[in-house]
């Protein structure tokens, strides 16, 4: 327990000293959000109905450019060998580097909610929504994208590559995640239903992307 | 303890790096190995590390702590140093000994040790490439394994920092572990050679 | 005193030291009576008491594009002159400048939320300082992201001056996109035909507002170097071994 609880330590300290790693997720967040309009038009009644779309596409995209490097430094430095050969199972600490990236990338995301919403035109209740099924989305956006990360470094190449492997492994987390946010705002749909996928998708990704990370890292080892 | 390989094969990126290798090594040895580039030096570390999967024959260690595996008791010094640029020297010690557990020694007398506890609070960034690998070593008195596996351990230390270095393996040889470093340089210390890939 | 005299560090620091408190004393000074004069201004006939939000709002607003022309200046003097101080101005000035920005887009949407019923429209003006905030953040997240503060500062200079021209280029879209999609625009603000009594307030607050950021400034100049002076005596106690 301890070795995983340093590892989280570590990587936090690390996400929050370097160059503002987490922080750029949120100004890239923003900067998406804010494009938006230019592309559809300033009328707020219909960027109130796209909204919860706009901000579920914008955090999917920031959570998942952030991850590129989840791994990939770790390799580049040596940690990662030192780490496999440590008596902490591989699939365990895989899941602590994401847990890492999610409280220092992810969490943050969900803080700026708010923020974008009112430059939507989003309701209070529509904002709450929309931040609570990203609460509950973004740690699959991050444990599916986790087994990117790891594909990247047994492949030696990240960035494109990496969104164009994980995006698609996405799309049931939007499906859910928008479709929730949209039964609260405007039904007819119940809310739970959708919801309670989302966070199924969530809890199945707990464990799907530790153990598939982990096989791609141990696979990938030169 | 004993550690041993039996008729080892390497296979990477489709090519044969070595095969049929045998090796022995008991407690308070060092074995130093030898052989020009590419001829798998690197790889024989890593096979024992389980950090690659040999692709015949086998590695046994009789002797050892029965509950534990074979990497989880072998320290790897890479030719990357496992540093954070970001974290202070301290950290960087610290969150090694956290992760890497067991049995352990004060980070403080290690660090002095190896000659850095002037530079203890200093983010790890600001070191030299010596100093950086100075810290590795401390990494290897904090947290303490029979095994060591080192891959050209001396590069980048200064003659101070080899003389020093030569005085640790002589401790943890006397402590009863053991040493397999891959070098092409005099480490300072009596060693048996194992020589791979044939003639220079 | 010339500019080469303030290119040595040391000689900044003293002269700054000096002049920062003289500033600061005039800062509170003009802001105090600006403040009163605010809120003494008599309400607008249209817009009531809202209209007072305009004596924060507008040097927020006139900041935010004069601290970009401040670090647009010191970016030339990295490029070009190679002026020693010229990246520690540019690096200062940036996180002030984007909160006179964010002030700007705070003040403006309360200002909005009376007339537009909601907090956020994007109005043409509005809308352009979000996307100045954005650059601002950006060239913050440029700062931090490089180590080594002389390799950041040529990289921070050529973004801040391609930002410099991009942005009247920014604003002409944004205006001809706005007026795309809503022929008028909801708030007006004449500068010639605002009576004196707001006038005379408003220039005291501009004035207040600027000399609050040259203080800022230099303080924040005399912060960056000292902190890179920290960071040096950390690599040269890096590098030698106490005895």
């Amino acid at each position: 327990m301890t070795a995983l609880a340093a590892l989280i330590r570590r990587d936090i300290r690390i996400a929050l000293r370097v160059g503002g790693g987490a922080l750029i997720g949120v100004l890239f967040f923003l900067t998406v959000v804010v494009l938006m309009p230019f592309a559809v038009g300033p009328d707020l009644a219909l960027l109130s109905r796209l909204g919860p779309a706009i901000l579920w596409l914008g955090a999917l995209l920031a959570s998942l450019l952030t991850l590129d490097r989840l791994f990939m430094a770790d390799h580049e430095d040596g940690s990662l060998d030192l780490i496999t050969m440590s008596r902490t199972p591989l699939e365990l600490a895989c899941a602590a580097k994401a847990l890492a990236h999610w409280l220092a990338a992810g969490l943050p995301l969900i803080v700026a909610t708010p923020v974008l919403g009112l430059l939507l035109n989003l309701d209070m209740a529509a904002t709450g929504a929309v931040a609570l099924t990203l609460l509950a989305g973004t740690p699959a956006l991050t444990f599916t994208g986790m087994i990117g990360a790891a594909l990247a470094v047994t492949l030696h190449r990240g960035g494109l590559l990496m969104a164009v492997l994980v995006l698609p492994l996405s799309i049931p987390v939007l499906i859910f995640g928008v479709a929730a946010s949209q039964a609260a705002i405007t039904g007819p749909l119940s809310f739970g239903a959708p919801f309670s996928i989302l966070c199924a998708l969530s809890l199945v990704s707990l464990i799907v992307g530790p153990f598939a990370a982990a096989a791609s890292l141990k696979h990938g080892l030169d | 303890m004993r550690l041993s390989g039996q008729g080892l094969t390497c296979v990477r990126g489709g090519r044969e790096v070595f095969s049929g290798l045998d090796f022995e090594a008991a407690s308070g040895d060092v074995v130093a190995v030898v052989g020009r580039n590419g001829s798998g030096k690197t790889s024989l570390l890593r096979l024992i590390a389980g950090l690659l999967i040999p692709a015949g024959g086998r590695i046994v260690l009789d002797g050892g702590d029965a509950e534990m595996t074979l990497p989880e008791q072998c320290h790897y010094l890479g030719h990357r140093d496992a540093l954070k640029p970001a974290l202070s020297v301290a950290e960087n010690l610290s969150f090694w000994a956290d992760f890497l557990g067991g049995e352990r020694c004060g980070a403080a007398e290690s660090l002095a040790t190896v000659g850095l506890d002037h530079a203890t609070d200093l983010p790890a960034a600001f070191l030299s490439a010596g100093q950086r690998r100075r810290l590795s070593l401390a990494r290897l008195l904090t947290v303490r394994r029979p095994v060591w596996l080192l891959d050209e351990p001396t590069n980048a230390l200064d003659v101070a920092g080899q003389d020093l270095f030569g005085g640790l393996m002589r401790d943890h040889l006397a402590r009863g572990g053991l040493i397999i470093a891959a070098t092409h340089t005099a480490l300072g210390i009596a060693a048996r050679e194992l020589r791979i890939g044939g003639m220079a | 005193m010339t500019l080469i005299d303030l290119a040595n560090p040391t000689r900044f620091l003293a002269l700054s030291a000096r002049v920062v408190p003289w500033l600061a004393a005039a800062t509170v000074i003009l802001l105090t009576i600006g403040l009163y004069q605010s809120a003494t201004a008599p309400d607008d006939y249209q817009q009531g008491a809202t209209v007072k939000i305009m004596f924060i709002h507008v040097p927020n607003a006139w900041l935010s594009m004069f601290v970009w022309g401040v670090m647009s200046v010191a970016s030339l003097g990295t490029l070009v002159w190679r002026h020693p101080l010229a990246d520690v101005a540019a690096k200062a000035a940036a996180p002030i400048g984007a909160s006179f920005t964010f002030l700007a887009l705070l003040t403006g949407s309360l200002w909005g939320r009376p007339m537009w019923g909601t907090y956020w429209e994007w109005d043409a003006r509005l809308t352009s300082v979000l996307i100045l905030f954005l650059m601002y953040l950006g060239l913050m997240a440029l700062w931090r992201a490089v180590e080594d503060p002389s390799r950041a500062a040529r990289a921070a200079a050529v973004l801040t001056l391609v930002g410099a021209i991009n942005l009247p280029i920014i604003k002409f879209s944004v205006d001809w996109w706005n007026t795309l999609h809503q022929p008028a625009s909801v708030m007006r603000m004449g500068g010639s035909t605002l009576d004196k009594s707001f006038l005379i307030p408003l220039l005291v607050m501009a004035v207040a507002f600027t000399l609050l950021f040259v203080t800022l400034h230099l303080a924040a100049m005399r912060n960056e170097i000292l902190r890179r002076r920290v960071r040096s005596l950390q690599m040269m106690q890096a590098s030698q071994k106490a005895a």
